[in-house]
């Protein structure tokens, strides 16, 4: 009985982080829609002509096929109806046809979307294994050599940026030691550079973060109780220790989903993994505003995603958050 | 000094805590001197860093040119002293031009409240919802190579930071007795600001601008690197490494300058942190 009730709170806590999630989804459908609007109004050159041009050929482009466009396509029209138009468009998920490869934009997201989230759930994954781990052994002995070596290392990757990092591992990884392709996208192997540029970045903090938590359970008084009453360092730790850190861990995570997401664009487009990053600053060199505005929604709701699900994490490892 | 000796368990004249860590010097050195170059370097160099001088390509290093010429017979120290300079001066102006707006409708925000602060709060979590680099690529793409998207950008995902942490301490301030102490006193909202508000938000705003001022940095450099951001032939530092990057064999010191003036640059903004930041 008592326990229903409090996964029924628990539930209740994580309900109204979700309706905020939703909100701030629509938030960034409303937001990128609107700037890629702006930006085909703002192309240069008669937009009538340009469609057209694409559908019969730049020489068969004459005023009265422009304005058979202008007058189908209702071009002519104020822009406000014109935005009214392009939101309800994206309300049905309706993204329009990449200019570059006239195919729709909802397939070619299709395809690229595997590739983003494998990479980012790998680096993620790759993040959390060294970080914490890393965190909470120098966090036993602070001032230690371990907690002096992580310090150093976690200062030097958190001031060099993620494409640097990709840069310096490609150089010692495939160009000297050639152990691991640099770009690609062919076997599992071209994976790993590009999820351990991403994932380093993100260690070099959760790192930091699991130290201090680790130092702060050392220094209280329920840790301490449970050395006193008869448990091993070890049974005391993952009784609990573990989960106290972990709280600032995942709840950093959040933060770091900036990061994850702003490093999946650069890193994507270094290593020329095939994903939505990739596609996003591709589209941007080309001015393909259908591409633009797919990509940029399906980066921008992939960010909103994760934090929902870092949002549940959290409330299922600390209690006191699930009211 | 003669109390501590005198009896070492009670101290009653703790030694002054330093005012700076060697890790903030540090930062401030490294900061400064870089700050030295990107401001007076160019005229130090005097230098054309466009002009080209195709015969002395990749020619390395001499005591006339210390950085030797780049891989079209550029000098390159020159492109390095506008590139730092171009950084330093787009991530200081941007800084300004968020933390000034963001401060002041931060502290409207909480003085005011009421629908005023609905609103600008909206707009905030509207900025907010992205990450602030999709936000700054979004704009790049309007007039790709353009300066102004940048700046714009930039300001624009920047201001949301100071906008919300002035809104929430200056809440929680405006309502603390000594606040209404001043108030009832008859004191106005200038003095009430300057005295009771800013001493309390400096140390967050400053915190704020080093974030944003290593934000910056970056979103310059790293858009450059791909390709969308600022175009060659500018001396930009992430337009110089992608550029230099196929001849890291021949000349590793050419792609090496521009590397380390930003790691070195966002070193010294990481270590000017106060000592319990940094750990």
């Amino acid at each position: 009985m008592e326990l229903r009730l409090s996964s029924a709170l628990a539930w209740r806590g994580v309900g109204s982080a979700l309706a905020q999630r939703l909100l701030q989804a629509a938030l960034v459908a409303l937001l990128v829609g609107t700037l890629c609007f702006f930006m085909t109004r703002m192309l240069p050159g008669d937009m009538a002509y340009r469609i057209a041009a694409g559908r019969y050929g730049y020489d068969m482009v004459t005023t009265a096929a422009a304005d058979a466009v202008r007058l189908e396509l209702g071009l002519d029209r104020p822009w406000l109806a014109a935005l009214a138009e392009w939101w309800g468009r994206l309300l049905q998920f309706d993204l329009g046809v990449s200019q570059v490869t006239a195919q729709p934009v909802t397939l070619e997201i299709a395809r690229q979307l595997g590739p983003t989230v494998n990479l980012s759930l790998l680096a993620m994954l790759f993040s959390l294994l060294v970080g914490p781990l890393l965190g909470v052994l120098a966090g036993l002995n602070p001032g230690g050599l371990l907690d002096r070596l992580t310090l150093g290392v976690s200062v030097v990757l958190r001031a060099l940026p993620s494409f640097l990092l990709g840069l310096v591992l490609v150089l010692v990884f495939s160009v000297k030691l050639g152990v691991l392709p640099a770009a690609g996208h062919d076997d599992h192997g071209s994976m790993v550079l590009p999820a351990l540029t991403l994932a380093l970045g993100m260690a070099a903090v959760s790192c930091r973060v699991a130290r201090d938590a680790m130092v702060q359970v050392r220094g209280s008084a329920y840790f301490a109780f449970a050395l006193t009453k008869g448990l091993s360092m070890r049974q005391a730790l993952l009784r609990h220790g573990l989960r106290n850190v972990a709280a600032p861990v995942v709840a950093y995570l959040g933060v770091q989903l900036v990061y994850l997401v702003e490093g999946v664009v650069l890193v994507e487009t270094i290593f020329a993994w095939p994903g939505i990053g990739h596609a996003l600053v591709h589209a941007i060199f080309s001015r393909d505003v259908p591409m633009i505005q797919g990509t940029a929604l399906v980066l921008g709701l992939m960010f909103v995603l994760f934090n929902a699900l870092v949002d549940t994490a959290c409330a299922f490892i600390d209690p006191r958050r699930r009211v | 000094m003669s109390t501590q000796s005198l009896s070492p368990d009670i101290v009653i004249d703790a030694p002054p805590a330093r005012r700076f860590g060697r890790a903030q010097l540090a930062g401030m050195v490294l900061l400064g001197a870089i700050g030295l170059f990107a401001l007076f370097g160019p005229w130090l160099v005097g230098i054309d860093p466009a002009r080209q001088q195709l015969e002395r390509f990749l020619e390395h290093p001499s005591l006339a040119h210390p950085l030797g010429f780049d891989q079209l017979g550029r000098d390159m120290l020159a492109r390095l002293a506008h590139g730092a300079r171009l950084s330093l001066a787009l991530a200081a102006v941007s800084v300004l031009s968020a933390a000034i707006p963001g401060t002041l409708l931060g502290l409207l925000a909480a003085w005011r409240g009421g629908w005023l602060e609905r609103v600008l709060a909206a707009f905030a979590d509207a900025v907010l919802a992205l990450p602030g680099l999709l936000l700054v690529l979004l704009l790049t793409a309007f007039t790709p190579g353009g300066f102004w998207p940048l700046y714009v950008g930039i300001s624009l995902a920047l201001w949301v930071e100071y906008f919300r942490v002035v809104r929430a301490a200056s809440r929680i301030l405006l309502a603390s007795p000594h606040v209404e102490a001043a108030r009832l006193l008859g004191f106005g909202p200038t003095h009430i600001v300057r005295r009771h508000l800013l001493p309390e938000l400096l140390p967050r705003l400053f915190t704020l601008m080093r974030f944003g001022f290593a934000g910056a940095v970056l979103a310059m450099s790293a858009l450059g690197f791909v390709g969308v951001g600022l175009q060659p032939p500018t001396p930009e530092l992430g337009v110089m490494m992608i550029e230099l990057l196929p001849y890291y064999g021949e000349a590793p010191w050419l792609i090496g300058a521009p590397v380390l003036t930003l790691f070195l640059t966002l070193l010294g903004l990481l270590l000017l942190a106060p000592e319990r930041e940094v750990a």
